[in-house]
């Protein structure tokens, strides 16, 4: 019997040696469902998706990802579970000594026994779905930055995992490309039953193809809710950050003694 | 100003300091010598893919091996002609210069050949290796691979690996093949000496045993060295252009190094007073 999350957070803590990264998040991605994480540059969002991958461990409390706990999995239950993930990067993190074909034929390659005729109709097909058919003998470096994330989408899906993961996939995009990989995430997942988690600070895009959204700030979730809620939100950080506001909650200054001390106004001689 | 040190004795604290700092370089040294024995462990724990599957191996061989013969071949030929004229120089003042053979094709096949093909090796091909897998660390590749459920070891390292180690012994081959026949040009060809003295000799002084076998031992252990060398460094770089170059360099650096020391190593156990 599987439950209706996906992915549970259960008062998850982490620490890169003594600097906490994350202090006691709870959060709930239920099956099927856009979740979005939002907030700040280095809050700690990319981590969240890579416990998820158990790439690396929570140092309190659990996450739990279909029903089973990532940190107990050994090696080969933890191989297993990122079978049926599909986890799309920052910069789409594509394999620059393979071609886009090879690119997202490399999961069936490793994982399936499929004959080449049907690894290329798949692949042909995954291509299609991003809009990249004709590009499928391209390398990476020739690609723009759009292509590459949606060429890295077809990636991503290539074995039709039931969660897909997104870390920034709007960030550096051009208006048009931002659109178009917004409607794709949106679109793969209905068209997959899959659920996905876009960990994002793109705020108009997100907003707009999620179902659910978590604000992150200094490793602690601050609200959540539906994308609706949190527009009408008049929590301060929601609304400095909905809004892009400069000042507020996240001060515009970084930490420092006070101006004055600092310009040495203070009537100490220097 | 003086400061306490651990044991409760005074001293000057710039001596303290500095007691400290080179203490502190140690551990570090010998705590990475210990990664990096682990990281070649692992390495050949999880072979079996690539041996599975040798079209992995081969392709990494035409990258490493391949590419590098233009740069060893032209090498050699030329260290193989200054042999034979320096050789001669020397062998003709006691009246030996039928022998010049002899001594370019054991210089070459028991020194010059590994050491040298080596150290080019490190320079052409490690520093590739380290430069491509610091890269495919930095644009978060290797993490991408092991999200997709592939080993990064067993799918980027062990090939790499393999490939170095087969194509070492054969680069260094070639170098002392190509030398052989530059010392032929110089010595027969240009300055003269009898062409049946050079390749009699040198068939009859050469021994299987002690001298082929013995540097292909070399050139393995080399292989094995700067390609284990280059694959850690990679590995190992700071995902950042200046880890990636920091650790391109300190390839070079430390294989050039390791060759040398093994090479001394090896010779003493290889040919102590004997022939």
């Amino acid at each position: 019997m599987s439950s209706d999350n996906l992915v549970e957070f259960q008062n998850v803590s982490f620490a890169y040696g003594k600097r906490p990264i994350l202090k006691g998040i709870n959060m709930t991605v239920p099956r099927g469902k856009v979740v979005a994480i939002m907030g700040g540059s280095g809050c700690g969002k990319t981590t969240m998706l890579r416990l998820i991958g158990g790439q690396i461990k929570a140092s309190q409390g659990q996450v739990v990802v279909d029903d089973k706990v990532v940190r107990d999995l050994d090696a080969d239950g933890l191989y297993h579970l990122r079978r049926r993930m599909g986890m799309l990067f920052q910069f789409g993190a594509l394999f620059t000594d393979m071609s886009v074909f090879d690119n997202v034929a490399f999961q069936m390659r490793e994982h399936t026994d499929l004959p080449e005729s049907v690894i290329r109709d798949l692949v042909l097909m995954k291509l299609n779905a991003v809009g990249l058919r004709g590009a499928r003998d391209l390398m990476p470096s020739e690609l723009s930055g759009g292509m590459a994330r949606r060429v890295a989408l077809a990636r991503a899906v290539a074995l039709d995992p039931m969660l897909i993961m997104y870390d920034e996939p709007f960030a550096g995009l051009d208006p048009i490309s931002l659109g178009v990989i917004g409607n794709l995430i949106r679109r793969l997942n209905d068209a997959l039953g899959a659920t996905s988690i876009v960990v994002t600070h793109d705020v108009h895009e997100s907003l707009a193809i999620v179902d659910y959204v978590y604000f992150v700030s200094d490793g602690v979730i601050v609200a959540h809710g539906t994308p609706e809620e949190m527009r009408a939100s008049d929590k301060p950080f929601v609304h400095q950050f909905i809004h892009g506001e400069e000042d507020g909650p996240v001060p515009f200054h970084y930490p420092a003694a006070t101006y004055d001390a600092d310009l040495r106004l203070g009537g100490k001689n220097a | 100003m003086t400061q306490t040190c651990d044991w409760g004795v005074k001293m000057p604290s710039r001596i303290v300091k500095a007691v400290r700092r080179v203490g502190a370089r140690v551990v570090d040294g010998v705590w990475r010598f210990g990664v990096a024995s682990r990281f070649l462990f692992l390495t050949l724990v999880y072979s079996g893919t690539s041996f599975r599957r040798l079209h992995l191996i081969i392709k990494e061989i035409f990258s490493t091996g391949v590419l590098s013969l233009i740069i060893i071949l032209v090498s050699g030929l030329f260290v193989g002609m200054v042999l034979g004229m320096q050789g001669y120089d020397t062998l003709q003042r006691y009246g030996a210069s039928e022998s010049l053979g002899v001594m370019v094709a054991l210089s070459l096949v028991r020194e010059l050949g590994p050491v040298v093909a080596a150290l080019l090796f490190a320079s052409r091909a490690g520093s590739a290796i380290t430069a491509e897998i610091g890269l495919m660390k930095a644009t978060e590749q290797l993490s991408a691979m092991e999200m997709m459920a592939v080993n990064p070891i067993a799918r980027v390292v062990a090939p790499r690996f393999w490939a170095g180690v087969i194509s070492m012994p054969l680069l260094a081959a070639m170098f002392s093949a190509m030398g052989v026949f530059g010392g032929y040009l110089v010595g027969v060809k240009l300055i003269g000496v009898d062409e049946g003295a050079f390749w009699s000799q040198m068939q009859n002084a050469v021994d299987f045993q002690q001298d082929i076998v013995n540097g292909v031992i070399k050139s393995f252990v080399f292989g094995v060295a700067v390609t284990a060398i280059a694959l850690f460094e990679g590995y190992d770089a700071p995902p950042t252009a200046e880890g990636v170059s920091g650790a391109t360099t300190r390839t070079v650096v430390t294989s050039s190094l390791a060759i040398l020391a093994l090479d001394f190593v090896l010779t003493a156990f290889m040919f102590r007073g004997e022939g």
